[in-house]
């Protein structure tokens, strides 16, 4: 079972914020579907590659260019922006 | 009616100028008009965009212009596959208010056949469910029992088109996504083999086992719009194949000789027995078109939902780290939680996700978080992946004695609503026979192939036939077999 503190870590890890009431019920939920993996353990893997890429390719490169978008494609990508000033997507302070 | 008909029937139609496009099109957006309220299976309708398409096909027409078979024919998208300028919100408040800014690569080669999109469907939230019940939009009824799902979490798109409200769909397959609910709601559903099709455009969930694909009533219809999605893609480096097929041409219904497998864990004692009659109903069907009917056994097949489980949300939590209110999407910062410790820019992140996402979604982003996390990270997600090894050698190992390999889609019925929403494991394993196709990347259909009674309703069973590696070929040959011989029935 996680602990509380367990929890609250993974969640600020997560960055999802979480009232008490909630660290408390993915506490159980969470806990619950983990032990559903136990069975895991048991199985002989020693030597055996953990299979990622399931399709063989590897190294597709491109050319390393810059694409131009049009001003239509910038419009377009601004307009989702929650937050705009002068072209420029705004965030708060980083520190 | 309009709407019973198949591609090819309709397309014929339409050369012929028995209908016109618009007509088509405006007979559907009537239906939708009158029981999409009801059903919720459309998020956003695209009504004006689509007439304006249908009146260029039917200009096209006019001037003798050849047109391809899916030209003029409306289908459904699922709301998280972007189409440019429409509302693409994967059925989350965290996208409530994005517009796609570009055209997944599947919706630009639809364009280019001139088909016709009705609009987006509803879906679990981020793809994650297999009922429709985490929708932040409301649930999907099945049009066959308005009382229970209609699948997940491509529940809209299966709904659109089991309710005449489509006459295809895309939906999008991880564990299951799209054969479930085509087995829910009675139809065809295909979730072609990883790398068949471009993911490029749609909102990845775990990017290692997602896959688009077609939802249709018949075998041939959802072989035409595999042939016009899928194909090597540019911008998706995963894709492979380049040359692109008709699949309609493998269609002949000549199975003799095809050996299909049926796996001995897929059929062990826990199996419903109304299910298990149907499916034992199917091989028959199967031997009696001249397949050769071969018990196997995938031994490590038993270890495929831990796995899926273990693997998706690990990399559903790198996927959806990008929701963090900066750049599109949802952005809250309420100012409630500041401490100290907590700056500005954290805030935004925490109280946007917290806002912005569902219960299943936090679940698995947290979970795949904790897994991938220094001093898990080995006992957890290397060892899935490792596990995940064995079992793709279990299916390589399988076919080198059977083409095809046969189960339950499901292992029941379309359930009612709430049934298993209270217990995030007792939906997990609706995908008990699915996720394994995801796992290795087999291409796997179902088809119905019978149906069940319970509760006094009788409702569909979908069989599923899983194939090798980019074999769509014989995956759809033998469903489409099984289709034109229980038809005649």
């Amino acid at each position: 079972m996680l602990s509380v503190e367990e929890v609250k870590h993974i969640a600020r890890l997560a960055r999802i914020g979480l009232s008490d009431e909630e660290v408390s019920k993915y506490q159980k939920e969470l806990s619950a579907i983990l032990d559903f993996f136990k069975e895991l353990e048991a199985v002989p893997t020693e030597g055996v590659l953990p299979m990622g890429n399931i399709t063989g390719k590897s190294d597709a490169l491109r050319e390393d260019s810059v694409q131009s978008l049009s001003a239509a494609q910038r419009d377009a990508l601004i307009a989702n922006m929650p937050a705009v000033k002068d072209g420029f997507v705004k965030v708060k302070s980083v520190f | 009616m309009l709407c019973e008909n198949m591609i090819k029937e309709l397309h014929e139609k339409l050369l012929a100028r028995e209908i016109t496009a618009v007509a088509l099109a405006e007979e559907y957006f009537a239906r939708i008009e009158a029981k999409n309220g009801d059903l919720n299976a459309y998020l956003t309708i695209t009504k004006e965009q689509a007439l304006k398409d249908a009146a260029f096909v039917d200009e096209k027409i006019a001037n003798g212009e050849p047109i391809g078979m899916l030209a003029g024919i409306p289908g459904a998208i699922k709301d998280n596959i972007c189409v440019a300028g429409v509302r693409a919100t994967a059925a989350s408040k965290i996208l409530d208010n994005f517009i796609a800014p570009y055209d997944a690569t599947v919706i630009d080669r639809l364009k280019k056949e001139n088909a016709i999109f009705l609009g987006k469907t509803n879906l679990d939230e981020f793809a994650m469910g297999a009922s429709t019940e985490n929708s932040a939009y409301g649930p999907v009824k099945n049009p066959l029992d308005p009382a229970r799902v209609p699948g997940g979490s491509s529940g809209g798109s299966a709904a659109a088109v089991a309710g005449d409200m489509a006459v295809w769909a895309l939906g999008t397959d991880t564990g299951g996504s799209i054969r479930q609910p085509a087995s829910f709601c009675g139809l065809v559903g295909l979730k072609p083999t990883y790398g068949r099709v471009s993911r490029f455009g749609a909102i990845a969930m775990a990017s290692s086992l997602d896959q688009i694909g077609p939802f249709a009533k018949t075998v041939e219809d959802v072989a035409i719009v595999l042939s016009a999605i899928s194909g090597f893609d540019i911008h998706d480096a995963t894709t492979g194949e380049s040359d692109a097929k008709d699949y309609t041409g493998f269609l002949d219904g000549n199975i003799k000789g095809l050996r299909i497998g049926v796996p001995e864990e897929y059929f062990s004692a826990d199996l419903d027995t109304r299910v298990r009659a149907v499916a034992e109903k199917a091989i028959e069907q199967f031997r009696a078109l001249g397949a050769e009917i071969i018990p196997i056994s995938l031994p490590r097949s038993k270890y495929a939902l831990a796995v899926y489980y273990l693997v998706m949300p690990c990399e559903v939590s790198s996927n959806l780290a990008r929701y963090d209110g900066i750049r599109f999407g949802l952005s809250v910062n309420d100012e409630k939680n500041s401490t100290p410790e907590t700056s500005a820019l954290l805030e935004t992140y925490l109280d946007t996700r917290r806002y912005g996402f569902g219960s299943e979604v936090k679940r698995r982003v947290m979970l795949g978080t904790y897994a991938l996390s220094a001093g898990y990270y080995d006992a957890y997600y290397k060892k899935a992946q490792q596990v995940r090894r064995l079992i793709r050698e279990d299916f390589e190992q399988a076919f080198e004695s059977v083409d095809l390999i046969f189960s339950p889609t499901a292992p029941e019925a379309a359930f009612k609503f709430g049934e298993k929403s209270d217990d995030p494991l007792k939906m997990y394993l609706s995908d008990i026979y699915t996720v394994t196709a995801n796992l290795v990347g087999v291409p796997a259909i179902s088809f119905p192939m019978g149906g069940i009674e319970d509760d006094g309703k009788m409702l569909p069973i979908g069989g599923q036939l899983m194939g090798k590696w980019y074999d769509e070929e014989n995956v759809l040959r033998a469903a489409d077999a099984f289709e034109r011989a229980t038809l005649k029935n």
